[in-house]
């Protein structure tokens, strides 16, 4: 987990090459889906790609005229059923991402989230929880 | 000069007449029939008929709808103040310059680098000819208007796994398209197979305007030939003196057309939203937020984030902070407010409306989208491959490329639109970034099209939208069973309380949905203030 004082210096960093960065590779390194829906399977890889997004790769939120909530030791993650309604309907500024991610996706990314940042959440949910929760 | 004999009467003169004797409804027949009429919900500059005795508004947001309300309403005789969340008017109405600097969610500060007088608008960017409204604020308001090029013959269709990856130019395409399958149409209807359902007399005039909507030769076939380089462009243009004689170009087979895909962006362009002619101020969107400030500065407060909004039977109350020193919770009054603030961060308020609206509020998820200015040591799209203004689109993450609509054929730096993501996962994905690496990925995927992008390119700056303080996301993403639930509670005067902003519009993410929210909401609220 990454610390608020290493998270500055990757954002000095990044301060620093944007204007020196032409050639380097990244967009080869990462993944991008061809379509509306998401190709990434793994929790780890959907967190990166989509979460942090608005939660910060810490999963640590962020504040401007409304705020992104933490999800770094959050204890509403107990039950994971939560999560998973959330992602699957939206509410309240969080978009709805059921019909862009299928109910492997959905449980793999809640579990990911409801076992790091300070989460330690070990039932996991099944992409039948899902399923469920859909309707 | 034409000369004009006897008495003229002219349309406009005609319908005042028809209007005064016959009254409104009687005028509006009266337009259709002679072909006046706008499709627009806009009915011209709002006339706010009444006396609201000294009655006050409080408006939270100082973007178009905000704004709007509160250039109208003071003109009406209300008292009117504004807050406003950033220290700048107009909201998502934007523009970024060089010497800009921006601070995305997160801290991911950007500095923008670009040279003077370039620019890029990372919201809104065109004005469609049918938004009255907008259109009309513009010419009110003394912004001047160029226009935006939606539609380039000469930009590209690119699909990653067509045409060995080569950009193909939107001309060549559509001609080829359409000249192929015109070619089938007329087969067919030679062959006899549509003698059930055209007459013959229908058949022969069908056969004529296919050979020239297709530009076939005399036997109906789609060949290379000067027909039809005149639509999808020639292998040697016509010249002068000895070198003179044009020469045609080889069509793309059909096959290869219908299998890359790309027959699918022909028709985006013949959409009502992006038909020609569109628009752009002259000098950046912002000038839009700038030319209402110049008439409603005075009444906005900026720096101002709205903490709480309360409401009881004789007004309304607004908490807010100051961004500069948020120690201290001040507080506004009124008798009346219109809220303009973006739903992600209103559903976050408290917030004393009724449980309907509360429900609307937090059902409205707004989409993703990220905006991607690319500056270039030189206007090689121009220069090199003759791409003046428009977009090319590709299925490669970034969508779309956009050339500038301004500062043709000049030498030296210029700005494209790099990338355009609206809604899907490539709009997450690249909002799940650094500002640095949605720069970097822009070029790399740019490069694909645009192979100069390695060598030209010098500085970027990237607007991920769910990463933007004052909104937390671009704009209502709508969906029917969510508007047939929510919409009407969304926008119904709750108590002391009315909203408005694109959300509140049947026109999502566009300015006239804004500013058409914001007309209807005060013409409602002042009904009542003057009915009590």
């Amino acid at each position: 987990m990454m610390t608020r004082a290493s998270i500055s210096a990757v954002a000095a960093l990044t301060l620093l090459s944007a204007t020196a960065a032409t050639g380097q590779d990244n967009a080869s390194r990462r993944t991008f889906s061809s379509g509306y829906r998401f190709v990434e399977m793994t929790g780890e890889e959907l967190f990166a790609n989509v979460c942090q997004g608005c939660h910060m790769p810490d999963a640590t939120g962020a504040t401007g005229a409304g705020t992104y909530p933490s999800l770094a030791g959050n204890k509403t993650l107990e039950a994971g059923s939560y999560p998973i309604f959330l992602i699957v309907n939206g509410r309240r500024g969080m978009p709805a991402f059921g019909d862009m991610m299928n109910d492997g996706q959905v449980a793999a990314v809640v579990n990911y989230v409801r076992t790091h940042f300070g989460n330690d959440f070990q039932d996991a949910v099944t992409a039948k929880d899902v399923q469920d929760a859909r309707h | 000069m034409p000369v004009q004999n006897g008495p003229v009467i002219k349309r406009r003169d005609l319908l005042a007449l028809i209007g005064t004797i016959a009254g409104s409804s009687a005028m509006y027949h009266a337009m259709t029939s002679l072909g006046f009429t706008s499709e627009s919900a806009y009915k011209g500059p709002l006339k706010l008929a009444g006396d609201p005795k000294g009655a006050s508004v409080l408006i939270l947001g100082a973007g178009l709808a905000g704004m709007t309300a509160a250039l109208e309403l003071r003109k009406a005789g209300y008292k009117v103040q504004v807050l406003e969340f950033n220290s700048r008017p107009g909201g998502r109405n934007w523009t970024i310059r060089g010497g800009d600097s921006f601070t995305e969610l997160g801290g991911f500060k950007q500095n923008c680098e670009f040279e003077q007088g370039l620019y890029i608008n990372p919201g809104p960017w065109r004005i469609p000819y049918h938004h009255r409204a907008l259109l009309d604020y513009c010419r009110r308001l003394n912004v001047v208007l160029e226009p935006f090029i939606q539609l380039n013959h000469n930009a590209y269709l690119h699909a990653g796994r067509a045409f060995d990856g080569k950009p193909q130019r939107i001309r060549s395409i559509k001609a080829d398209f359409q000249g192929q399958v015109s070619e089938l149409l007329a087969k067919v209807t030679q062959q006899g197979k549509l003698d059930e359902t055209v007459t013959k007399e229908d058949q022969e005039i069908l056969l004529q305007s296919l050979r020239a909507w297709g530009a076939l030769d005399r036997d109906y076939k789609y060949n290379a030939n000067l027909g039809s380089a005149e639509f999808r462009g020639y292998a040697r243009d016509p010249g002068g003196g000895l070198t003179a004689d044009p020469l045609p170009s080889d069509p793309i087979p059909l096959s290869a057309i219908l299998r890359s895909q790309v027959w699918r962006y022909l028709q985006a362009f013949s959409r009502y939203n992006v038909q020609t002619t569109m628009f752009q101020p002259v000098g950046g969107m912002d000038m839009i937020g700038k030319a209402f400030a110049r008439e409603v500065g005075d009444l906005i407060r900026y720096n101002a984030k709205v903490t709480q909004i309360q409401q009881n039977g004789s007004g309304v109350t607004v908490s807010y902070v100051d961004t500069t020193n948020p120690s201290a919770v001040q507080q506004a009054t009124a008798d009346w407010c219109v809220c303009t603030i973006p739903l992600p961060i209103l559903s976050q308020l408290p917030l004393d409306v009724s449980a309907p609206m509360r429900n609307a509020i937090e059902s409205l998820p707004y989409a993703a989208s990220v905006k991607i200015g690319l500056q270039f040591k030189r206007r090689f799209w121009e220069e090199d491959e003759a791409i003046y203004g428009g977009i090319s689109f590709t299925d490669l993450p970034i969508r779309q490329i956009a050339y500038p609509n301004y500062g043709f054929n000049r030498a030296g730096r210029g700005i494209l639109l790099g990338a355009y993501l609206f809604e899907g996962a490539n709009a997450y994905e690249f909002t799940a970034m650094t500002p640095a690496e949605r720069v970097a990925s822009a070029v790399e995927f740019g490069a694909k099209i645009h192979p100069q992008y390695k060598a030209e390119f010098e500085t970027g700056v990237a607007v991920a939208w769910h990463r933007v303080p004052f909104t937390l996301g671009c704009a209502g993403e709508w969906t029917e069973a969510g508007r047939a639930q929510h919409y009407r509670n969304l926008c119904q005067i709750d108590g002391r309380i009315v909203l408005a902003g694109e959300h509140a519009s049947d026109l999502p993410a566009w300015q006239e949905g804004a500013i058409l929210s914001s007309l209807d909401a005060i013409t409602r609220l002042h009904e009542r203030v003057v009915k009590t």
